[in-house]
C-alpha cells in the first residue's frame, strides 16, 4: 500500500511531492489561523497514538489474517481535515525515515495517497454528511465505514496510477488495478469497522472529544456536494466489486496478462526526431514511458539504436568489478578505522 | 518481544547511533539532506533496465557508513525486514517481461529479471540513503534543517511533538498489549472488538494527556506559536561537500563507468 | 511583599458531569510559607491546584494571587507569578531537548536571547542538571525528569511554586535530593502530596482536605498528632512519627532526621 522509491520515476515523484507540499503548506496555514491552540499538542500526541496503534495487530474474523489500523479517518474525525492531514503526513515521514518504508521520494506519493483522500475527500464528502448533527451509533458506523472504503479505494487507485506512469514495473495497468482494488475494498471495510469501533467507544465515554473537529455540528452540504459524494461512492464500490468479480474469473486476469505480453503495438520509427527524443528520454527518464504496457520496446539491438540498458556483457563485467572494488575498499577502511581506535 | 516493543528499541537505537561524534555527524544537517535528495533523484531517474550504471552510486552510502561509524549489519537487517511493496510488485517483472536481454553462454537472462534486479538495487540505495541520513544526522537536526529550508513551522513543530511523544505512547500501548496477552489463554489473537476498546482507552488517555500538556504550555506563557530554538551555521567547505557529491552523481548518471571499465578490460583480454 | 500572597475564599467547584469537587474552601498563604495540602484521593487536591493558576474557573468564591483577583484578564500575569509543577513530568516536558523546555517559558515572555540563555543555565544548575541540557526528555530518568520539570518552571522566576505530588515515583535518593533542593527555595511553596514524611521535613504548615472542604489548617506537627483528623481523612501518622520498628520506642525528636 505504500509506494516505494524503487518503483518511481523522478517525474511522478516530483509531481506528487509538489502536490503534497502544497497541501502541507495549505494545511499549516489553516491550522495556524485556527483560534483553538489546543490543537497543537493534540496533533502531536494523536500522531504518536496512531503510530503506536498501528503496531497493534488484530485478527480479522473469518480470514484469520491480521490487520492494523491505518488511522486516517480517526484523525480526520478527531481533528478536522487540515490538522489530520498534517498529523498523518508527520507519521508517514517518521516511518519513511526510520522504518525503510518506501523512501523519501515516494513519501510525497504516500502523503498524497494516504492523507489527501481520507482527509480532504472522504471525510468532508461522506463522513460529515452522514453524521450530520444527529449523532447515533448507527450513523457513526456507517459514516466511518463508507468513508474509510472510499479513502482507501482512491488511495489504491493513486498507487496504481503512480506505478504505471513511472514505468519501472512491468505490471499492466488493468492487471494491477484488478489486484489492488478488491484487496483495498476489503481492507477499507475492516478499517472502517475498526475506526467505527474506536469512535463509538470514545463517543460513548467522552463525547466532547469529538467536538474538536466540529464533527458534531451539522454540515452545510450543498446538493452538488452530495451528488458528487454519491457518485464517488458508487464509483468506488463499483470499482471494487467489479474488479473483485473480474479477478476471480481466471479468464479476466489471463486476458489482461495475455494482452500485456502480446505483440499488438506498432514498431516505432527508427530515425529522426522520434528516435532522438527516445534517446533523450532513455538517458534521463524524465518523460515517462507511456504506451500500453508490454509492447516490446526493449528489443535489444534493433528498434532503438540509442537504447543501451547497460546489461550488455561489458556492462555486467564492469559492474561486477566495480561492486567488488567498492566492497573491498569499504571493508578495508572499516578495518583500518577499528585499528586506529584500538591504538 | 512483541512488535511494539521492538519498535521502541529500534527508534531508540537509531537515536543513539545518530548521536555519535564523527566527521559525518558534524556536518550541517541541511547539507546532508540536500546531498541525499540529489542522490535519490539520480538513482531513481535511471531506466528500468539499468544495473551496471547504478553500482558506482554505492560509493556514497559506503562513504557515510565508514566515516560515520555506522553498524552496517544493523542497517542491512532493517532493509531486509521491511517487506517492501517494491519487491512484491517488482517480482512480477520477470513474469511479464520474458524477452531475453542478455546471453551468458547458454543462459539467457530476461529483461524482466534485469529490471527486477534494478528494482532491488534501487530499493537498497534509496531506502538505505534515508536510513543513513537519520543515522548520521538525527531526527531533531533533520527537522531543524527542514525548518530552515522553508518547511512551514506548524508542520515542523508537529514532527517534533510526534517524535517526543512517540516513546511515551508506544510504551503505553505495549503495556496494554502485554497486560492483555497475559490474560488471554486461547491464543486466538486480538479480535477487532477488543482492539476497538483497547485503542479507545488509549485514545482517551491520549486526549487527556494532550489537555495536560496544553495546560503546561499555557502555564509557561504559551500564546499560539512555538519557537524551536537552534541556530545552524553552514561552513564554506560543507557547501563544497554538497556540490562535489552532486557533480559526481550527475556524472555517474550520464556516463556508465562500469561499462567503460568492462569494455576496456574486454578489449585488453582479446 | 503582597504579591506573594495566595488567598482562597469560599472556593466552590463542580465538575461538568455534576460531581461536586470543592465545597467552600478558604485559606490564606503568605510570603515565604511552605504549605502542604494533604488528604484522601479524590478529596480535591488536584482540583484545588488547577484553580491556583486559573486553568479551572471557580463556580463560587474567589481567588486572589498577590494583588490580583484571578480573572480572565489577569490570567497571564498570574501565570507568571505562579509556577506549577505537574504530577507527570512527561506532560510538562514537551520540547525536543531539555534546553528547549527550560527556555520555553522565558522565550514566551519575550525576553532577549542572551537573557533566555542565562536564565536557562541558571535554572538548570540550581536543580543540578546542567549536564543534561542537550538531552531529549525521553532519555532522562524519572528523577532527572522531575528536576528538569522544576527547572522549566524556575526559569520564569515565579514567586509562588505549586507542586502536585513531587516525590511520587522517585527512588529514595532522588527523593532526598529533591527535598534538600526544595528546602533551599525561598519561594512560597504550596505542595499537594501523600508523602507525609516530606511534609514534616519541608512544610511548617499543613492544610487537610476532605470531601472538598478544609478540615484542618495549622502547624504540621500538631496536625499529625491529631489521630481523629488523620483517620477521618484517610491518613496516618508519617512514618517518622510512628514507633521505631526495631525497639518499639516512639520517636519524639524527628527534626534531627537526616
Amino acid at each position: 500500500m505504500h509506494m516505494a522509491d524503487a518503483l518511481i520515476s523522478p517525474a511522478v515523484g516530483g509531481t506528487l511531492w509538489a502536490a503534497s507540499a502544497g497541501l502541507i503548506g495549505y494545511s499549516s496555514r489553516k491550522v495556524k489561523q485556527d483560534m483553538d491552540d489546543r490543537r497543537i499538542p493534540l496533533m502531536g500526541v494523536l500522531g504518536a497514538f496512531i503510530f503506536a496503534a498501528q503496531m497493534i495487530n488484530f485478527t480479522i474474523p473469518g480470514t484469520g489474517s491480521s490487520g492494523h489500523l491505518g488511522g486516517g479517518m480517526i484523525l480526520a474525525i478527531l481533528l478536522g481535515p487540515a490538522a489530520a492531514f498534517l498529523t498523518l503526513a508527520s507519521v508517514l515521514t517518521v516511518q519513511a525515515l526510520f522504518f525503510a518504508d518506501g523512501g523519501l521520494l515516494a513519501l510525497g506519493c504516500n502523503i498524497f495517497n494516504l492523507g489527501f483522500f481520507p482527509c480532504f475527500v472522504a471525510y468532508p464528502l461522506i463522513y460529515r454528511p452522514v453524521v450530520r448533527g444527529k449523532v447515533s451509533q448507527r450513523r457513526l458506523v456507517i459514516g466511518a465505514t463508507l468513508s474509510a472504503v472510499l479513502g482507501l479505494q482512491l488511495g489504491a487507485l493513486g498507487v496504481v496510477f503512480e506505478t504505471f506512469f513511472s514505468g519501472i514495473s512491468d505490471l499492466p495497468f488493468v492487471t494491477f488495478l484488478l489486484m489492488m482494488q478488491p484487496i483495498h475494498l476489503a481492507i477499507g471495510i475492516v478499517e472502517g469497522l475498526v475506526t467505527a469501533a474506536v469512535v463509538v467507544f470514545v463517543w460513548k465515554a467522552k463525547p466532547e472529544t469529538l467536538e474538536m473537529s466540529g464533527a458534531l455540528k451539522p454540515a452545510g452540504t450543498s446538493s452538488f456536494k452530495r451528488v458528487l459524494a454519491g457518485l464517488l461512492m458508487a464509483a468506488a464500490m463499483a470499482g471494487g466489486f467489479i474488479s473483485w468479480f473480474a479477478s476471480t474469473h481466471p479468464d479476466g486476469l489471463e486476458w489482461s496478462i495475455s494482452r500485456s505480453t502480446g505483440q499488438e503495438e506498432l514498431e516505432p520509427p527508427k530515425s529522426g526526431l522520434y528516435s532522438w527524443l527516445a534517446d533523450l528520454q532513455e538517458k534521463t527518464a524524465f518523460l515517462p514511458d507511456y504506451g500500453f504496457r508490454g509492447s516490446k520496446k526493449e528489443e535489444a539491438g534493433d528498434a532503438w539504436p540509442a537504447v543501451d540498458p547497460g546489461t550488455s556483457l561489458s556492462g555486467l563485467l564492469g559492474g561486477a568489478l566495480t561492486l567488488i572494488a567498492l566492497v573491498l575498499i569499504g571493508v578495508l577502511l572499516k578495518r583500518r578505522k577499528k585499528h586506529h581506535v584500538q591504538h | 518481544m512483541s512488535n511494539i516493543e521492538s519498535t521502541f528499541f529500534d527508534i531508540g537505537t537509531m537515536d543513539t547511533i545518530s548521536r555519535q561524534d564523527t566527521f559525518v555527524h558534524r556536518l550541517d544537517p541541511r547539507i546532508k539532506v540536500l546531498t541525499t535528495l540529489v542522490f535519490i533523484v539520480c538513482v531513481v531517474s535511471f531506466g528500468k533496465h539499468d544495473i551496471s550504471a547504478l553500482v558506482p552510486f554505492l560509493v556514497y552510502p559506503l562513504f557515510l557508513v565508514v566515516l560515520g561509524d555506522l553498524p552496517i549489519a544493523y542497517l542491512l537487517r532493517k532493509l531486509t525486514f521491511a517487506a517492501p511493496f517494491a519487491v512484491l510488485i517488482g517480482i512480477f517483472n520477470p513474469l511479464l517481461d520474458r524477452e531475453v536481454l542478455l546471453q551468458i553462454g547458454a543462459v539467457g537472462i530476461s529483461g524482466g529479471w534485469v529490471s527486477f534486479m534494478s528494482i532491488l538495487l534501487r530499493f537498497t540505495m534509496t531506502v538505505g540513503a534515508a536510513l543513513i541520513l537519520i543515522a548520521t544526522t538525527g531526527y531533531h537536526s533533520v527537522c531543524m534543517a527542514l525548518e530552515k529550508m522553508g518547511v512551514p513551522q506548524v508542520f515542523v513543530v508537529q514532527l517534533l511533538f510526534l517524535y517526543r511523544y512517540l516513546f511515551v505512547l508506544v510504551d503505553e500501548a505495549s503495556r496494554m498489549v502485554r497486560a492483555r496477552s497475559l490474560r488471554s489463554f486461547q491464543g486466538k489473537g486480538l479480535g477487532m472488538g477488543v482492539f476497538g476498546s483497547m485503542a479507545g482507552h488509549l485514545l482517551l488517555r491520549t486526549t487527556g494527556r494532550a489537555q495536560r500538556i496544553h495546560l503546561a504550555m499555557l502555564c509557561r506563557g504559551f500564546e499560539g506559536t512555538i519557537r524551536p530554538f537552534h541556530p545552524l551555521r553552514v561552513r564554506g567547505w560543507e557547501v563544497m561537500f554538497l556540490l562535489g557529491w552532486s557533480v559526481l552523481f550527475v556524472m555517474m548518471r550520464l556516463y556508465n563507468g562500469p561499462r567503460l571499465l568492462g569494455t576496456w578490460i574486454q578489449g585488453f583480454i582479446s | 511583599m503582597s504579591h506573594h500572597i495566595v488567598e482562597v475564599k469560599d472556593l466552590r467547584y463542580t465538575y461538568p458531569d455534576g460531581t461536586p469537587a470543592l465545597q467552600g474552601m478558604s485559606f490564606r498563604v503568605v510570603h515565604g510559607e511552605s504549605v502542604a495540602i494533604v488528604g484522601a484521593n479524590g478529596a480535591g487536591k488536584s482540583t484545588l491546584l488547577l484553580h491556583l493558576n486559573g486553568y479551572l474557573a471557580p463556580k463560587g468564591g474567589e481567588i486572589r494571587i498577590g494583588d490580583y483577583p484571578l480573572t480572565k484578564k489577569t490570567l497571564q500575569t498570574v501565570r507568571r507569578t505562579v509556577g506549577m509543577v505537574f504530577q507527570d513530568p512527561d506532560d510538562q516536558l514537551f520540547m525536543p531537548t531539555v534546553y528547549d523546555d527550560v527556555a520555553f517559558g522565558p522565550l514566551n515572555l519575550g525576553l532577549p536571547t542572551a537573557e533566555v540563555e542565562s536564565r536557562v543555565l541558571n535554572a538548570l544548575s540550581v536543580v543540578d542538571t546542567l549536564h543534561l541540557k542537550s538531552r531529549p526528555p525521553y532519555k532522562l530518568s524519572r528523577g532527572e525528569k522531575r528536576a528538569v520539570a522544576i527547572a522549566s518552571v524556575l526559569s520564569m522566576s515565579p514567586d509562588i511554586l505549586v507542586m502536585d505530588e513531587p516525590t511520587s515515583d522517585l527512588d529514595p535518593r532522588a527523593r532526598r535530593k529533591l527535598i534538600e533542593l526544595l528546602k533551599t527555595f525561598k519561594h512560597t511553596k504550596i505542595i499537594a502530596t501523600h508523602d507525609l514524611d516530606m511534609v514534616v521535613d519541608l512544610c511548617e504548615r499543613t492544610i487537610v482536605i476532605y470531601n472538598g472542604r478544609v478540615t484542618a489548617d495549622g502547624p504540621t506537627l500538631e496536625i499529625f498528632e491529631n489521630q481523629a483528623i488523620l483517620a477521618e481523612s484517610h491518613l496516618e501518622k508519617p512514618l517518622g512519627m510512628q514507633g521505631c520498628p526495631v525497639c518499639g520506642n516512639s520517636v519524639q525528636q524527628f527534626s534531627s532526621l537526616k
